[in-house]
């Protein structure tokens, strides 16, 4: 199956590695990945903190970076919201004020082929167990909009379960935001840092290893106050430990051990 | 009295401040869990939920929608039933229209319904202005006014307080007001329950006038309803001689029949209960049944303008049930007093700023006073997209520049032209990656905007050697 990965900014400039894992991963599961690079951002920075016009030219910028492609696949929950709750909206609002409909059109025409992650796995590949191995006790995030605008639900605990030697810890107050929220992180740094703080502790009470999430901004507020507090446990994304297998191949930072290195900060081979 | 929220700080600075009082972070976790987890074992067990819930945003659709027609009809019921209308259009005309209404009484004490409307104009002050004494007689509400305090939450406005602290309240302002807490008073609560009811039940026995709000009006039989949990709202609406009621316009129901749907969401959303202790009914007077004069003051005080947008509108559905405010990860570690209104939390973010306007500091950050983790739409009785509408009114604030948005603006174009230029993207990517380890980078700390409220509390992290965009030229180019 073609597949166009939608690697996301953050995880371009900051997260390679989610990158490489998720390029790696489908491709071991039989995907022939093509990465666009005309891709930049999404735009939901601009966009939910009030710039509305000023994301509109990213709106055509992916559309027309992932023409043609029928599964476009993204390391990112929240990304792939703003596409699917958005864009569309975004759309309508452009032809409310009379621009027509070039954007709604643009943002509709992308929309149905754009998929998160473990969407793409467990619904379209059909796979639950990805064959990877990662022998450590992780804890999983589901980030806000993986969880109430994507309602991913299960999928990413059905596929963290089937990884062998991975034992899966229960997160307390799973459902509750870490506090990242955007730009909201330096707005209101108190308050975001009181609820991360309040996650990590969470995180940190089921004493695993890796605290796992599918969206990289989330982990790296949460990464940031657990190293300030030298915490060893290492946030990583999901992408990372389903590419993870028994001889070492499938990640950036093989093997994929926890505690290696700089926590979180991951450099690709 | 009460205090105002006049000259409140912005949220975040007030926040500030909240984050850091382990006592308030202690009583609003202890009672925003509690009460969380009673609503959702409250909603799940109706099977139609979420078909209430859609049948509840398009009855308040609709409503609004032809709201000046159910206006019209709601004043020909009200006074066909005995009752009087007063237009207001702002708190100023409501507070005179009440104020008026009490003195041609000749009263100078009225007893108080719990009732956000009335908090929102400022009626005690205004009516302490004029010489007449307001008792709020819902116990939460009593504690706040004994305390010279603010309300901090629709439903439990004194919420910021545990028991120990109610009770000193208790023993040092009863006495002032009234009659005093009984010797001894400790903090079990019923005791200081009892010590209230002691309190209030002379109030209501000497009242002539009672001031209250209303939950919903019916507009084809002009009758007004108020949902509460401890009678003493019946007392007040029951007891005295003359009874006026302050709601804003947004409260009409068309029908008897629209009100069920709201008689079952609201108070499973508000107080977990299956059906409301205390729903008080009545339209116009009735001839030696309770009070002989009703007057109804309908209130806009900016209501009109929120209906006028056309995204923002929806925020006039709220039944103020404060579901979004106790389901709020932001309103849990903030409390209600940093919102500087009396409608905190997430419903009072996008309420209060297009009721009274994005002008001041105040109203300008409430907008930003929220991750966006949609917690709140996803309890919303009537399906409030809290989210959508906090991501529209930054765009407001943002268009109206002022206090940093001009530097924002300018970023937000800055960083638009190069996403737009996926070459000049890779290069300044590159540029970041090889001067990695220079300067404050090494240390985790970079400069520009937002950095330091970043790494206040949070280490950066590491830039990698090469984008993804650089490993996958290198390697599938």
């Amino acid at each position: 199956m073609r597949v166009a990965l939608f690697v996301t900014c953050v995880n371009d400039a900051l997260y390679p590695g989610t990158g490489i894992a998720t390029a790696r991963l489908l491709e071991r599961l039989g995907c022939e990945v093509h990465f666009p690079q005309a891709q930049t951002c999404c735009g939901q920075p601009q966009f939910n903190t009030g710039y509305r016009r000023e994301t509109e030219p990213l709106v055509h910028r992916m559309a027309d970076a992932f023409a043609g492609y029928d599964h476009v696949v993204c390391p990112s929950g929240s990304c792939v919201a703003m596409i699917r709750d958005n864009y569309p909206r975004m759309g309508r609002r452009a032809r409310a004020e009379g621009r027509g409909g070039t954007l709604a059109y643009a943002a509709a025409e992308l929309r149905p082929r754009v998929y998160e992650l473990t969407e793409f796995l467990v619904d379209v590949l059909e796979v639950v167990d990805v064959g990877a191995y990662f022998p450590y006790t992780v804890t999983y995030h589901p980030s806000c909009h993986g969880l109430r605008l994507l309602r991913l639900g299960d999928r990413p605990r059905r596929l963290l379960e089937a990884v062998e030697g991975l034992r899966l810890r229960e997160l307390p107050h799973a459902e509750e935001c870490c506090g990242f929220g955007g730009t909201f992180a330096v707005k209101n740094p108190d308050v975001s840092t009181a609820m991360g703080v309040d996650k990590a502790k969470n995180a940190l009470s089921t004493g695993a290893d890796v605290l796992c999430g599918g969206d990289n901004s989330c982990l790296m507020h949460l990464g940031g106050i657990l190293r300030r507090h030298d915490q060893p446990q290492r946030p990583l994304h999901l992408a990372e430990i389903l590419a993870s297998t028994r001889d070492g191949s499938g990640t950036s930072r093989a093997p994929g051990a926890p505690g290696a290195s700089a926590p979180h900060g991951r450099s690709p081979a | 009295m009460s205090e105002t929220f006049l000259g409140m700080p912005a949220f975040p600075d007030a926040a500030k401040s909240a984050v850091r009082d382990r006592t308030l972070r202690r009583n609003l976790r202890h009672a925003t869990r509690t009460i969380r987890d009673k609503r959702a074992a409250a909603v799940a067990e109706l099977d139609d939920w979420q078909r209430l819930r859609a049948a509840g945003r398009q009855i308040k659709e609709r409503t609004l929608r032809h709201l000046d027609g159910y206006l019209v009809q709601l004043e020909e019921s009200v006074t066909a039933a005995g009752g009087t209308v007063h237009w207001a259009a702002d708190a100023a005309e409501a507070n005179a229209v009440v104020a008026d209404l009490v003195k041609a009484t000749g009263e100078r004490e009225v007893v108080k319904v719990k009732s956000m409307a009335t908090q929102e104009i400022g009626l005690n002050e205004a009516l302490a202005a004029e010489g007449i004494t307001a008792y709020e007689t819902d116990l939460a509400e009593l504690i706040v006014q004994l305390g010279h305090d603010r309300p901090s939450h629709i439903l439990v406005p004194a919420i910021h307080r545990n028991r120990g602290e109610i009770r000193d309240i208790f023993r040092t302002e009863m006495g002032r007001w009234g009659r005093p807490a009984p010797d001894g008073l400790g903090d079990d609560p019923d005791g200081l329950a009892e010590a209230a009811r002691l309190h209030l039940r002379e109030k209501f026995l000497r009242a002539k006038v009672g001031v209250s709000g209303a939950n919903f009006l019916v507009a084809e039989t002009g009758t007004a309803v108020v949902v509460e949990s401890e009678g003493n709202g019946r007392m007040s609406l029951t007891l005295p001689e003359t009874l006026i009621t302050v709601a804003g316009i947004e409260k009409i129901v068309p029908t008897w029949q629209d009100l069920e749907v709201f008689l079952q969401t609201l108070p499973r959303s508000s107080t977990a209960e299956r059906m409301n202790p205390y729903t008080s009914t009545w339209t116009g007077t009735t001839g030696g049944d309770g009070p002989s004069a009703f007057h109804l003051v309908l209130l806009d005080n900016g209501r009109t303008e929120t209906l006028a947008d056309e995204v923002g509108r929806q925020a006039l559905r709220c039944i103020r049930c404060s579901a979004c405010l106790n389901v709020c990860p932001v309103y849990e570690r903030a409390g209600g007093h940093a919102y500087g209104s009396v409608y905190p939390g997430p419903i009072g973010a996008i309420l209060s700023p297009q009721l009274r306007g994005l002008q001041t500091e105040t109203d300008a950050s409430l907008p930003y006073a929220s991750s966006l983790c949609g917690a709140c739409y996803d309890v919303c009785p009537v399906a409030i997209d809290i989210p959508e509408v906090l991501v529209h009114l930054r765009e407001r604030v943002a268009e109206q520049g002022g206090s940093g948005h001009r530097l924002e603006r300018a970023a937000v174009r800055a960083a638009g032209w190069l996403l737009d230029r996926p070459r000049a993207l890779a290069a300044g990517e590159r540029a970041a990656s090889a001067a990695r380890g220079l300067a404050g980078a090494a240390h985790g700390r970079l400069p520009g905007p937002g950095a330091a409220q970043w790494t206040s509390s949070r280490e950066l992290p590491e830039l990698p050697a090469r984008s993804f965009r650089d490993w996958w030229r290198r390697n599938h180019g």
